[in-house]
């Protein structure tokens, strides 16, 4: 059977089918146009001549890693290359079809170089990320599926390798001296946060999800116990009795510094969550798996590895992904214990008599910044899904 | 259908069976499963299991892989006993193979890594060696060129020749099949039926619960009629087709024959 002919439809025939049919749609349509004008010109001249963006562009440093030392900012930048190569490569090897897609995304960096009062190490460094991502892109390409390990092993080390590069190694005076966490701050942070809170409440959450249909009473029970405790606390108040509360729990904790504890907060919040989304893949796993592993002569701990947990996370990816995404925006809530994240050190900088008056900017900057990166997960998450067959196999 | 008949390997006097029963009992909950079976296998016989459904006869084969656990009696395979001793249940699973009603395959594995699982992470055979057997199976099953695809992409025929394939990487001694054509459509069970025929003559172990009577008149040494958690009557195809003894097993055979 042949497909019914397409419509073909030009712009204003279009208008005329969907705004204009009949008297009452145009009307309507007019009205609209008339609305959307009057709610929306205010804004547009707001952002384009009334508002005041050098705010933003004065404290772009502070914004992006807070009062991380000027002379150790190279160590971000590599960071970041190394991350802007990873990324290049793993789209090259599972998104080879969307080409323009990644080029596009890879040249961002190159884009931002042009933005005005940069300094000339940062425009440099800038073209390097995208020289470095497109590299990779390349790379990434021409091996195809053979260097799909290859790139999940270069992911899971590619994140204690950002904690280490960005605390340092050496005393102060060393050639890779600590930065203390208290000097890191801005997106830094944000990003610091949302990866130490991803890679430690991930393996947690698995565990205390596998703990909950544990056959132990005592390892169920320890395991739904904390599960309902934490779930029944918003994230704030786990914060503060973080920042409050562990020198009573740890003598000598008050020499753990508030960053550390907050991660440590979103790890333990983040994980009873992510358990309870684990727990429900798992529950969709049919009993004849588990019987034809043991069939087969696999044990207990075999089994949940190589038959039943790929197959439960990979039935949970989109919720996780949601979870991770939540997780980054939930990092602005440490501003509340006094750290200066990217919401922390925007109302610093709104602080200053300088900029008081100049939340509309800082704000939506950020708002921007939260947005882009979000969406980005989301983006990964969705080809994710399709690369991996969710809900088709 | 199947009549050409050699049954050579009717069962040796004097070897230990490879497969001993003593007053097997199972219960779920209240309700007694299984009413105390005994049975011997020797090896290389060939089972048929059939019987009216909740008659016990699937509960019964998967208490030899330990899949339910047995409540009183003795199951000794191969010489080990059943025990909760979890090394002799690894030991027994390790040396029985099993094909389920429902294939279970695992859907997010390839065939060819289905095959391999087992014997890469449970023999410790190198892949090479997993591969090349896993593919030698693929051609005695007869879906050689299937290799790479996932299960879902295949027939319920070639899911199930694909489980009988995994289930005879392991090299078992013993093969259990639960109902392995019952989630089949028509069409389809021939070509499972074969590749079991096929298995049977090259002198495997076999105990299939099933209703295939062509396959039973073909192969089958021994056949056992169950019904209620106990066996009614067991005999040769012969002679359970020709002169049964027991009222119920003619009633439930003129049931499953006369269409």
């Amino acid at each position: 059977m042949l497909p019914p002919p397409a419509e073909r439809l030009t712009i204003l025939g279009w208008a005329y089918k969907n705004l204009f049919r009949t008297w009452y749609d145009s009307l309507l349509t007019l009205l609209s146009i008339g609305l959307i004008y009057l709610l929306i010109r205010p804004f547009l001249t707001w952002l384009f001549i009334t508002a005041r963006w050098e705010v933003i562009q004065v404290n772009l440093r502070l914004l992006m890693v807070g009062q991380y030392p000027l002379a150790e900012v190279w160590r971000i930048w590599l960071c970041l290359e190394v991350q802007a190569t990873l990324i290049g490569f793993s789209w090259g090897i599972w998104l080879r079809g969307r080409r323009l897609l990644g080029v596009a995304l890879l040249l961002v960096p190159v884009g931002f170089a042009f933005w005005p009062g940069l300094n000339p190490g940062a425009r440099l460094n800038l073209f390097v990320l995208s020289v470095a991502g497109l590299a990779a892109f390349w790379f990434g390409r021409l091996g195809g599926a053979k260097l799909r390990r290859t790139a999940v092993i270069a992911w899971v080390l590619y994140f204690p390798f950002v904690i280490l590069v960005v605390r340092g190694l050496t005393p102060r005076s060393g050639f890779f001296p600590v930065v203390p966490a208290n000097l890191w701050g801005g997106l830094l942070l944000t990003f610091l946060l949302t990866v130490v809170g991803i890679s430690f409440s991930f393996p947690l959450g698995v565990l205390l999800a596998l703990g909950r249909r544990s056959r132990l009473p005592a390892v169920r029970w320890v395991s739904i116990t904390y599960i309902e405790v934490v779930r029944g606390v918003p994230l704030v108040t786990i914060l503060y009795m973080a920042s409050t509360m562990v020198p009573l729990f740890l003598p000598g904790g008050e020499n753990i510094h508030n960053v550390i504890r907050a991660m440590v907060g979103i790890t333990l919040f983040s994980a009873a969550y992510l358990a309870e989304n684990v727990r429900g893949g798992l529950q969709a796993i049919p009993q004849g798996q588990y019987e034809a592993a043991y069939a087969l002569g696999l044990g207990g701990f075999q089994t949940m590895a190589y038959i039943i947990l790929p197959q439960a996370l990979r039935l949970v990816i989109p919720v996780l992904m949601g979870l991770f995404i939540a997780l980054f925006k939930d990092t602005s809530l440490v501003a509340t214990i006094g750290l200066l994240e990217l919401l922390g050190i925007s109302r610093s900088i709104l602080a200053q008599p300088t900029f008081i008056g100049y939340q509309r900017e800082v704000y939506l900057f950020i708002s921007l910044i939260y947005w882009v990166f979000s969406y980005f997960m989301s983006y990964v998450s969705q080809r994710m899904e399709i690369a991996l067959g969710v809900g088709s196999r | 259908m199947y009549l050409d008949e050699d049954r050579q390997r009717a069962s040796r006097p004097g070897e230990t069976p490879i497969i001993i029963c003593r007053d097997v009992h199972k219960w779920f909950g209240h309700f007694e499963a299984l009413r105390g079976i005994s049975m011997e296998v020797q090896k290389g016989e060939v089972i048929v299991i059939f019987g009216p459904s909740g008659s016990g006869k699937s509960t019964f084969i998967r208490t030899l892989n330990r899949l339910e656990e047995h409540q009183k009696g003795d199951i000794i395979i191969d010489g080990i006993e059943l025990t909760h001793d979890v090394r002799n249940i690894e030991k027994v699973r390790m040396e029985t193979g099993m094909v389920f009603q429902q294939f279970n395959l695992f859907p997010h594995l390839t065939v060819l890594q289905n095959i391999t699982l087992a014997p890469i992470r449970v023999r410790k055979w190198p892949r090479e060696k997993a591969e090349e057997i896993a593919r030698q199976l693929l051609v005695r099953v007869g879906i050689p060129e299937q290799a790479d695809k996932f299960p879902s992409q295949l027939s319920g025929g070639q899911q199930q020749r694909v489980a009988i394939a995994r289930a005879l990487a392991m090299q078992p001694k013993i093969m259990l099949f639960d109902e392995p054509t019952s989630a089949l459509d028509p069409e389809m069970i021939k070509e499972v039926l074969d590749v079991m025929i096929e298995l049977a003559r090259s002198g495997m172990t076999m105990l299939v619960v099933t209703h295939e009577m062509g396959f039973a008149r073909a192969v089958a040494d021994r056949m056992y009629f169950f019904d209620e958690g106990l066996i009614v009557e067991s005999g040769t195809p012969q002679e359970i087709f020709q002169s049964p003894r027991e009222d119920r097993t003619k009633l439930f055979l003129s049931q499953i024959l006369t269409h």
